[in-house]
């Protein structure tokens, strides 16, 4: 689905770190408070976007991906989540505003899709009804303007028919022509920031590319930042100008897409990147699930936590793996590549190692 | 759609039909007598020969099947019966009482606005109080008040409804006076007579029937706000009471049809004990009075067969109700 390029550090951050980025998290911790204890569901999490740039944010399910993004919606407010860090948006610190006034920009200025199209939306409402009410919440307009502009929107995401398909409900779509009415739906206030979480999991492989470009697509025509959250690296190879691979919580791996694909430097995303089916035409690779089980975030190891499941810590010198959670330093490859390990030669590692194993034909050139 | 309502009014037929049956076989293999019991009223001592010609009279000596049949005769054609000499009595005939020796069905067309005014008003207000509560305890779930209304309700649960309804007429009418007297005025007559009349006993029905209510009104909200959908409905923008109120309110009202529809029809039927206790002249009361010796079978008859038709019909009319407001429902 994508290159293996073949020179390192060429990848480069879409915006070099700073304080007026467009969409600036910071430090972002969400725990949950529950009668077992408290959930770190996503602990110190820290990037960056701009305008008109997509970040793709991977991990397996439970990482925390889901969490983290709805605090950017302020999704968490009135349940039982403590939140710390800063969500800067444009400048604005959305954990700080009001509860109205995050509910002004939810669906204004910062718009989600969901994974399942089918339970995200309401089944006792028309699909034109429930992308009306997305307009009319924020806009002072007649019935017959929102229905004319949610028509609008249909049409855009490529629904045939959309003046007679408006007034079906969800039952009647397909999966996939679900998914674009939930995109119409979130774009339809034309908002800076789409946070789109796994967007085409539930939907047929064949429908999934369609969904993609669709996406692609109105990004370009409508400038927005994309967060796009997903377990499959196609996905990311895709679509995504950064990455940001998270891993029980944190991030474990961050940087300009390319150099992340390329040139990773974390056993977490080797592992990932071998899981990866269509990574290339060889017969030769492997496919190699990561053996083991997403730890618990109640109680969480002291060490690295991906310690239990990682084939590489004998790499690193005594038990410092299991003792000292390691820092997101910058990778050898440098640029704005950051990884959270405690191997100094991961480049080395794995090119020797990883790369022959996932892609033998690039070695042999 | 149209030939699934046939198709069920059908069925409800069929039922309503077998229900009849079995209560008229019931009644003539059971012990109740009716004839003997005539007898010795009248004369006191009660020959063979005097008790033969009064079964005769009455068409008993005629077997189940023959006496079967001429009901069925006699809810179409006006029907000459005797019990005690000669009566006409007019289709639907459902027989003469022995304890009024009248025909029945005028008596329960008489009778039946009494009933159904107690049943509306009485759902009405559990409706009301029950899914308001209900859904403003799911809105605030796990609060204060979430609790005090569950808790109140659990209580209220426990305590049988004759108990709840005697306590409260032995207090409110009789010790307090608070309620105007019970009984049934025509709404033609007096509507404000009709109103102060029911007033108690709606409001003991209320208070029965509420706390259940509440519940399942609580139940389908805490299930509905915790659905995909209410979440995308939070993350268009909508206020917390839009998502609440509209999107959570809408999934929680079609299950609830289907449970208030069905007690309306029970309730429709008859509610026993609340109009013997408040003197409420209707069905139920009319059908427990029935039950002395003999069997007063006529207005059992008429009763159990409204009863039937009623909750076989509520069935209909709420399966209808779902495929109305639900749209994924398609009647086939
Ligand atoms: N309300 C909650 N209370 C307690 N734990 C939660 C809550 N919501 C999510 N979690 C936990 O947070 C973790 C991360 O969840 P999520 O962000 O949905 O993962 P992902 O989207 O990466 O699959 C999971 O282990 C989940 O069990
Ligand atoms: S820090 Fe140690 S355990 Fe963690 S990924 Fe690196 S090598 Fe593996
Ligand atoms: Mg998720």
């Amino acid at each position: 689905m994508f290159e293996l390029s073949e020179t390192p550090g060429d990848g480069q951050m879409s915006k070099a770190p700073g304080d007026n980025a467009f969409l600036s998290v910071r430090d972002l911790k969400v725990h949950f408070s529950t009668s077992d204890g408290i959930v770190k569901a996503t602990d110190g999490l820290t990037f960056e976007l701009e305008r008109g740039k997509t970040l793709g944010i991977v991990g397996e399910s439970g990482s925390g991906k889901s969490v983290s993004s709805s605090a950017i919606m302020g999704l968490h407010r009135g349940t039982n989540a403590i939140l710390g860090g800063e969500i800067l948006l444009e400048g604005v610190d959305l954990l700080k505003v009001s509860d109205e006034e995050m509910r002004k920009r939810r669906g204004r200025e910062v718009a989600m899709i969901f994974q399942d199209p089918l339970s995200a939306m309401h089944p006792y409402y028309t699909v034109g009804n429930q992308i009306m009410e997305a307009y009319q919440v924020h806009n002072d307009v007649t019935k017959r303007e929102a229905r004319k502009r949610a028509i609008e929107m249909l049409d855009r995401v490529g629904i045939p028919q959309p003046d007679r398909r408006v007034d079906d409900y969800p039952h009647q779509f397909s999966g996939g022509m679900r998914q674009r009415a939930m995109i119409a739906m979130g774009l339809i206030n034309n908002p800076s920031l789409l946070i789109a979480d796994e967007p085409t999991t539930a939907l047929d492989v064949t429908v999934q590319a369609q969904i993609l470009d669709l996406l692609q697509d109105l990004q370009r025509d409508f400038d927005a930042a994309v967060i796009i959250i997903t377990h499959d690296l196609g996905v990311v190879a895709e679509m995504a100008d950064d990455v940001l691979v998270m891993y029980a919580g944190r991030a474990v791996e961050y940087g300009p897409c390319k150099e992340i694909l390329t040139h990773p430097q974390m056993p977490y995303t080797w592992g990932l990147l071998s899981s990866v089916p269509d990574l290339t035409a060889s017969t030769e690779a492997k496919l190699l699930p990561i053996r083991g089980n997403p730890p618990s975030l109640l109680n969480p190891l002291p060490g690295c936590a991906f310690e239990p499941r990682c084939d590489h810590v004998a790499k690193v010198g005594g038990d410092l793996c299991r003792t000292t959670l390691p820092d997101l330093t910058p990778a050898t490859s440098g640029g704005n590549h950051t990884k959270r390990c405690h191997i100094k030669n991961a480049d080395e590692v794995y090119e020797a190692e990883i790369l022959p194993e996932i892609a033998p034909d690039l070695v042999e050139d | 759609m149209f030939g699934y309502i046939v198709r069920r009014l059908m069925t409800a037929f069929l039922v309503v039909v077998l229900v009849s049956m079995v209560t008229f076989t019931l009644f003539f293999k059971g012990p109740s007598d009716p004839a003997s019991a005539l007898c010795e009223e009248t004369g006191g001592r009660c020959t063979a020969a005097e008790l033969n010609s009064i079964r005769e009279q009455m068409g008993l000596n005629d077997g189940l099947v023959v006496n079967y049949s001429r009901f069925v005769k006699g809810l179409f054609v006006d029907r000459e019966m005797y019990y005690q000499g000669e009566q006409m009595c007019e289709a639907p005939c459902f027989g003469i009482s022995y304890g009024s020796r009248q025909p029945v069905t005028p008596q329960f067309v008489e009778k039946w606005p009494a009933t159904v005014s107690l049943a509306v008003g009485a759902v009405l207000l559990y409706v009301i109080i029950g899914m308001t509560l209900g859904s403003l305890a799911a809105r605030f779930r796990g609060s204060f008040f979430d609790r005090a209304v569950v808790g109140v309700a659990t209580v209220i649960t426990a305590v049988p409804y004759y108990v709840l309804a005697l306590v409260a007429w032995i207090v409110l009418v009789l010790q307090l006076s608070i309620f105007p007297e019970t009984g049934y005025h025509p709404f033609t007559d007096s509507p404000v007579l009709w109103a102060s009349g029911l007033l108690l006993p709606w409001v003991v029905l209320a208070f029965a029937y509420a706390p259940a209510n509440m519940r399942y009104m609580r139940g389908y909200m805490v299930e509905s706000l915790g659905e995909d959908y209410i979440r995308t409905a939070r993350a268009k923008g909508m206020s917390q009471q839009g998502v609440v109120f509209k999107h959570g309110l809408r999934a929680a009202i079609v299950p609830m049809t289907t449970i208030v529809g069905l007690e309306f029809a029970v309730l429709l039927a008859g509610t026993v004990f609340t109009e013997f206790l408040f003197e409420i002249d209707g069905i139920g009361w009319w059908s427990i009075n029935s039950l002395g010796n003999p069997i007063d079978f006529p207005v059992l008859n008429i009763t159990g067969t409204a009863a039937a038709v009623l909750i076989v019909l509520g069935n209909l009319i709420v399966d209808l109700l779902y495929a109305v407001l639900d749209p994924r429902v398609r009647l086939a």
